[in-house]
């Protein structure tokens, strides 16, 4: 019979055996060799029946269809936008995909967006690691205004904005900025106040750097309410 | 000229004092220093990113780029001229050799993952501290990975097969063959093995035992200095 190597939410490392017996299923990063599973990156193990889960706590973003995320333009093109959104390739955002309204053939694309401008996508298509389309046409995409963009490690966005956004409504009216984050791992953050602005990027940072002690939610609304 | 008793007091099978960091480098992906004895490795891993020039690319999976330096203030004797060299070259190579088996690039096709390992202290076994620091950073990095890989040296010195030779050993006037071995920590596999003298076939043998367990102390250090960074409890709040 199968026997289960690791507790639910135990933190594992590449290589440690998860369990044993053709009893118990990969899931993602897991792999199996003859009827062992190992573990293939550092995480956060999820134990769902029969489905051995590995939330991994560490890497670079992966692009995956229908993730919002937060790019920069970084080309211009005839046809469309090549955005940089943390993935080692860019981001294809065509002129079909880029507007609702009509664009003419040959019209200059960097009225739209222009280099260097920061915009919220939802990722359309994944063909190959090489090719990820991305559309701007849907509710909350948008080209992004003035603010700040901060960085975040892409494992800890589910943290940073909580149970059906709990955590990120608690910052956003605590400190009534606007802030938009992506599933790639980077964060707009627009407030009218520069200070309640550095409150929010520290409440962010806050949560990045603590995610993994229980009591979280408690000690960020603290955070808040201290920091004004 | 037997060589019963080692220069500082070790046991044949005993190991210089290790200590290992997992995130040591902010602005890298992933980054990891190990020490033993008087040697300190430095890894810093980036990527994975774009791989240009494009002829560079492989198609069907990531490359992975090795690159090994040992800083110039970092031996004991002469200024190490800065630059890479043919024995930098040469271990920049092997480090990638001794990596590549554990690894699993598949999901970065045309991508590169880049890792430095810098010496900034050197007193022998560089190249094992180098591998052992680099699957450390590899792992932070988030590179998938199949297992843990440790390096670590093993050598006959004047006749008698010791574990971590230092310095002092690997110059030993007696003669002394050194070894660099590295194993992936799972399944025993060896990825690395480098011999500079004379060894018989028993005490290679003999020698290789001593090294795979010598690894797997280094490998529950690697595992310790890993749940230093990410936490020993649990994921916090669902």
């Amino acid at each position: 019979m199968g026997k289960i190597l690791v507790n639910e939410n135990e933190i594992v490392v590449p290589g440690q055996e998860l369990a044993e017996g053709m009893d118990y299923l990969p899931g993602d990063d897991v792999y199996r060799e003859k009827d062992h599973l190992y573990a293939t990156k550092i995480g956060i193990i999820k134990l769902s029946g029969r489905l051995v889960k590995l939330l991994p706590l560490t890497g670079s973003y992966m692009p995956r269809r229908g993730d919002n995320v937060i790019g920069k333009v970084v080309n211009v093109g005839l046809g469309g936008w090549r955005l940089d959104i943390g993935w080692m390739f860019e981001a294809n955002l065509s002129v079909k995909d880029a507007s609702s309204e009509f664009i003419e053939r040959n019209a200059d694309l960097s009225k739209f967006f222009n280099y260097g401008d920061w915009i919220v996508a939802e990722i359309i298509n994944v063909t190959s690691p090489r090719y990820v389309d991305i559309t701007v046409k849907g509710p909350g995409l948008r080209k992004l205004g003035p603010g700040r963009i901060i960085h975040v490690s892409p494992s800890k966005v589910p943290r940073i904005i909580g149970k059906q956004g709990s955590m990120i409504t608690m910052i956003k009216d605590s400190t009534g900025c606007k802030i938009t984050v992506g599933q790639n791992g980077m964060a707009w953050i627009h407030g009218e106040d520069p200070e309640k602005e550095i409150i929010a990027v520290k409440a962010i940072e806050k949560i990045q750097a603590e995610s993994h002690i229980p009591g979280l939610t408690d000690r960020i609304k603290e955070f808040l309410e201290r920091g004004q | 000229m037997a060589y019963t008793k080692r220069v500082d007091g070790r046991k044949i099978d005993e190991m210089r004092p290790m200590e290992a960091k997992v995130g040591v480098v902010d602005r890298a992906t992933g980054s990891a220093m190990f020490k033993i004895g008087k040697t300190i490795a430095v890894a810093a891993v980036y990527g994975p990113r774009d791989l240009y020039p494009a002829h560079l690319q492989n198609p069907s999976r990531g490359v992975l780029r090795c690159n090994y330096n040992m800083m110039a203030f970092s031996g004991s004797g002469d200024r190490v001229r800065p630059g890479p060299s043919r024995r930098s070259k040469e271990i920049s190579l092997v480090t990638e050799k001794a990596l590549l088996p554990s690894l699993d690039l598949s999901a970065y096709p045309g991508g590169v993952i880049d890792v430095y390992v810098e010496l900034i202290q050197t007193d022998a076994g560089t190249r094992c501290a180098g591998i052992t620091a680099a699957a450390m950073a590899l792992a932070d990095a988030g590179i998938p990975m199949k297992e843990l890989v440790s390096a670590v040296a093993v050598g006959r010195v004047g006749g008698t097969i010791v574990l971590d030779l230092n310095k002092e050993e690997e110059d030993y006037e007696g003669h002394a063959t050194d070894i660099a071995t590295a194993f992936t920590t799972r399944s025993g596999q060896v990825t690395l093995l480098q011999m500079d003298g004379p060894v018989t076939k028993e005490e290679l043998k003999k020698a290789l035992e001593l090294a795979r367990e010598g690894c797997q102390k280094i490998k529950e250090l690697q595992v310790k200095a890993i749940k230093e960074k990410y936490g020993t409890k649990n994921g916090g709040e669902e």
